[in-house]
């Protein structure tokens, strides 16, 4: 049972990573989604102090909803319901029932309190409860694929179709037949336009929930992939996976929609 | 061309993840970083590739409607006077 407990599996707090997405503080602006009403996209929040990101230990946060600090939960639920509902989303059918997940989640997180031991992240043992809940509630709805494939790769899917590449007998086999066009001649405005996050946002949306759920932790809430794996309750090598299958999918439609546009150049 | 020396284009595009995670091992990173050295084409790709990143990157997140929230806060000031109480 990979979701049985939701505090027994050790979970080092600090994973290593590669070069990927994003300088720590950029990751730190994304948990500060606060109450202010957003679209569903658009600039990062401004910077600030996160109680979450910015310090490696918890206790004094842990001390303080334990000691009944009120603003310390609400600074909390404020900073982490939006990506959990986004998660949730992943697993269940409706904004409404991730809702309720998210919901249920807090009361879970109350009631477990002063059992947790710190043995992982707070922030992960928090989304460990959503995953937990929200796939659970998933399998309810029989939305989502049976929980024995819902983290499967399924077959070879690849990143970029075959044919753009030469066949054998050439002498460059496996080389480009035509290099992928440049997009760094793009103005920043086109690239963060509401029409282009948009692009990515459906692309997204599309996916098969546990590529969903894979892209979303590491790439949107900037989760290192040890703690992606520690909720999601997969290993390094499946997630590695389904984040290349799921990057893969978001670069095509960004690709297709660069290139209608005429925004993207020749790399030659 | 020695195959176990040079990596393909194709073989480059679908390592790119587990380059750009730290995961490859050190043996086929250096390949990687030679060909790249040399293509063009694919350090177009993995320039696409960091900007899909850093694009996703910049979805935002919903906030909880002021209702939930509410109710959140009265859960927690139950749950705290059961403890202290």
């Amino acid at each position: 049972m990979r979701f049985s407990s939701v505090t027994g599996t050790h979970s080092p707090r600090c994973a290593p990573h590669g070069t990927s997405a994003g300088s720590k503080a950029e990751r730190s602006d994304r948990w500060r989604a606060g109450r202010r009403p957003r679209l569903g996209y658009g600039a990062p929040s401004a910077r600030g102090r996160n109680l979450l990101t910015e310090t490696r230990d918890e206790t004094p946060l842990l001390d303080a909803l334990r000691g009944g600090d009120e603003r310390a939960f609400a600074r909390l639920v404020d900073e982490l319901t939006g990506p959990m509902r986004r998660l949730a989303r992943t697993f269940v059918s409706t904004p409404a029932v991730a809702d309720e997940v998210v919901q249920e989640t807090w009361l879970a997180v109350l009631e477990g309190l002063d059992r947790f031991e710190g043995r992982s992240s707070l922030k992960t043992w928090i989304f460990r409860i959503l995953a937990n809940r929200a796939i659970t509630r998933g399998q309810r709805e029989r939305r989502s694929v049976p929980f024995s494939s819902l983290f499967d790769p399924g077959p070879d899917e690849p990143a970029v179709d075959p044919d753009r590449f030469l066949p054998s007998g050439y002498a460059w086999t496996g080389g480009w037949a035509g290099f992928p066009r440049a997009w760094d001649g793009i103005p920043e405005d086109r690239l963060v336009s509401n029409e282009t996050m948009g692009v990515v946002a459906r692309a997204i949306e599309a996916l098969p929930p546990g590529q969903r759920a894979v892209i979303t932790m590491r790439d949107v809430q900037g989760f290192e992939s040890r703690e992606a794996c520690n909720v999601l309750g997969i290993s390094e090598t499946n997630q590695r996976v389904l984040l290349h299958r799921a990057r893969g999918r978001v670069r095509r439609a960004l690709e297709r929609y660069f290139d209608d546009r005429g925004l993207s150049a020749s790399a030659e | 061309m020695d195959e176990h020396d040079s990596m393909s284009c194709h073989e480059l595009v679908e390592a790119i993840t587990d380059y750009l995670e730290g995961a490859l091992p050190p043996a086929d990173r250096e390949r990687l970083d030679v060909h790249l050295a040399g293509c063009p084409g694919c350090l177009a790709y993995l320039d696409q590739v960091r900007l899909t990143i850093r694009l996703t990157g910049r979805l935002t997140e919903d906030s909880l409607p002021a209702l939930a929230h509410d109710e959140l806060m009265a859960a927690f000031r139950t749950w705290r006077s059961g403890r202290t109480t």
